[in-house]
């Protein structure tokens, strides 16, 4: 069930549109931010609220790449793995990060700690490689420096 | 030499706050801009040879001239600051949205005033989190100082500004796919006509411009259009933000005389390459440019030069190739991503991509047949402009082309020997 928060800050969205489905991406970003992600059954209240099918939302949720339909963890890496990031080694990076937490794209840590993503260029390619973890943009990466950097993500 | 657009960016500063930005003259073009009739605007930023920094490179004041106009003309009119920056290699417009975003608004409220838009979003990407903070800031200081909203200044003109957060997709950032997105659907092309000057957000009338673009705009009203034309090396106006990434030895990003040369770019502000390393070519541009080599040094890096060397300036951040990253695994990197970011819509596109993407990694595994440079070719052919429904797949088959032109012995190599020369 959305919550009444959900439901406020949706709303708000809503009337902020000239018509109603034109919230949906902005709908679908307020419940990742309560959830971390976003379920059947919320498409499927979203959809009321919307006046869309739950089909219709699906469409647009399942294009864009940072909107999770699946579970994700407490804390979402995402690499960069575009052409500078290339040049400069971020596969070392990769699989640095792949064996240290055991998971590869797409996949979450047991404890729910870390989930690993690809992301394209970063816009930081004068410091690749690079990756962000949640909110935060990190650069100059080398497979000596990131262990120090997760730390930081309990 | 003149940098207006980066002469207050200190990037290991906080941005300068809406006080320091007037002193510095800032918000000063509004007064001045209020005075002339927005025809004025508009005359004066076609004079200044603007060309769109976004990669195209269309006259911003001819495209500004397309924007219905007069009594007649729909009260509700769109300008979109297109900062959605997700092209491979580039980084620039990053630059601009986190060094200064007070002058990005600046530009916007101009630019506004000219095509007498009343609404404006600033269409921005997910991951620069650092640039919406600040930009949230910024227009809330904007706000507060009168520069936004209701009869700015005491003028007759109206203008909201509005930020707009996507959730990523390299299509957000094609004008009429970044329109779809901000309707709050996928965001695939549209057919074109109508254009978005006569039918654009939401079915009225929009500009869709870059940021750098807009972040000339204060400069050229303040100093006018012949000034502006001074700034550059050759007949397109203006200063560029030139970019280098790679194994150069101080990657980086210089905001440059238009026209200055790819020799320049890289040797005296990228400092050359790193030890050890080799130039062998670069793009000129971000991913979806053609490969320029050792030949093209002497090249001044502005729209029509660039052309007629066969490339495009692009974005003007040129990510370089060296002698130890193969030719093959990079180009399967780049048509990885446009295969990923195919939107899907159009058949050439959506299984052309993937099949190019497939031959090159079987090139990579050392899986590749005499006849896949054939195929190779045969893609390049058939993504060509006028066969796919947007540009994205034109984007993608450039350095594909120009790798098989230039480095087609790699490609040789890696089938006759069987495996990857650089693995
Ligand atoms: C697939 C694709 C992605 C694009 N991404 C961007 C982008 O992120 N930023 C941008 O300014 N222009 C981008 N463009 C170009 C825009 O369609 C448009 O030409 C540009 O924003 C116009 O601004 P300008 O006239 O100021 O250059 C992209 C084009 C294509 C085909
Ligand atoms: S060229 Fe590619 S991205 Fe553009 S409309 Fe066709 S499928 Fe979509
Ligand atoms: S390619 Fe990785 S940040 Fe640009």
């Amino acid at each position: 069930m959305l919550t009444e928060e959900e439901i406020h800050e949706i709303t708000e969205e809503i009337n902020r549109f000239p018509v109603k489905k034109a919230a949906c991406i902005e709908a679908l970003k307020v419940i990742q931010k309560h959830r971390r992600w976003v379920s059947d059954e919320s498409i499927e209240e979203l959809a009321e609220m919307l006046e869309m099918s739950p089909g219709e939302i699906d469409d647009v949720a399942t294009f864009y790449n940072l909107v999770f339909r699946k579970p994700v963890g407490r804390h979402v890496i995402l690499i960069c793995d575009s052409v500078s990031c290339y040049i400069m080694g971020y596969q070392q990076i990769l699989q640095h990060l792949k064996v240290k937490l055991g998971i590869v794209y797409g996949e979450t840590t047991r404890d729910d700690r870390f989930t690993l993503l690809p992301i394209p260029c970063l816009g930081t390619c004068d410091h690749a490689p690079a990756f962000m973890i949640d909110e935060d943009l990190h650069r100059d990466l080398t497979p000596e420096n990131i262990d120090d950097i997760l730390t930081k993500y309990k | 030499m003149e940098k207006p657009l980066t002469q207050h960016i200190h990037p290991d500063k906080a941005p300068l706050d809406i006080r320091e930005y007037e002193k510095t003259g800032g918000y000063s073009a509004l007064s001045k801009a209020f005075q002339m009739e927005p025809e004025e605007i508009l005359e004066v930023v076609k004079d200044s040879g603007l060309k769109g920094r976004g990669g195209a490179g269309f006259s911003t004041g001819m495209k500004w001239g397309f924007i219905p106009m007069g009594e007649d003309a729909p009260k509700t009119k769109y300008l979109i600051a297109n900062a959605d920056e997700m092209e491979p290699g580039t980084f620039k417009d990053r630059l601009l949205l986190e060094g200064n975003p007070h002058q990005l608004i600046e530009g916007m409220i101009l630019s506004a005033y000219a095509i007498q838009a009343n609404t404006g979003y600033i269409f921005l990407r997910w991951a620069y989190k650092r640039s919406g903070y600040l930009i949230k800031r910024a227009l809330k200081e904007a706000y507060e100082a009168g520069y936004l909203g209701e009869n700015i200044m005491g003028s007759r003109f109206s203008f909201d500004l509005h930020q707009h957060t996507s959730v990523g997709r390299y299509m957000c950032g094609e004008e009429t796919g970044l329109l779809n997105a901000l309707e709050g659907k996928r965001a695939i092309p549209r057919a074109k006509p109508p254009f978005p000057q006569m039918s654009g957000l939401f079915g009225k009338p929009t500009i869709v411009n870059n940021v750098e673009t807009l972040c000339c705009v204060p400069h050229i009203i303040n100093h006018g259009a012949e000034w502006f034309k001074g700034l550059s090396l050759t007949d397109e106006g203006g200063t560029k933000l030139y970019g280098a990434s790679g194994r150069v030895k101080k990657p980086g990003i210089w905001e440059l005389a238009l026209g200055t040369t790819l020799r320049e770019i890289l040797e005296d502000h990228a400092g050359g390459m790193q030890d050890g390393f080799f130039f062998r070519g670069a793009l000129p541009g971000g991913a979806s440019t053609d490969f320029l080599v050792e030949e093209h040094l002497d090249l001044k890096m502005d729209f029509q030069s660039v052309m007629d060397a066969g490339s495009r300036l692009g974005t003007g951040t040129v990510v370089v190739l060296d002698d130890r990253t193969c030719p093959v695994g990079m180009l399967h990197n780049l048509e990885h991503f446009f295969a990923q970011e195919s939107c899907g819509w159009c058949t050439p596109c959506r299984e052309g991509l993937p099949w190019v993407e497939k031959i090159l990694l079987s090139l990579e595994e050392g899986t590749g047949r005499e006849e896949d440079i054939e195929l190779l070719e045969f893609h390049s052919r058939n993504l060509a402009p006028g066969n796919t429904f947007c540009a994205l797949a034109p984007g993608a088959v450039e350095p594909l082309q120009s790798a098989l032109k230039y480095f087609h012995a790699d490609f040789e190599r890696h089938i006759t020997e069987k495996h990857c020369p650089w693995k």
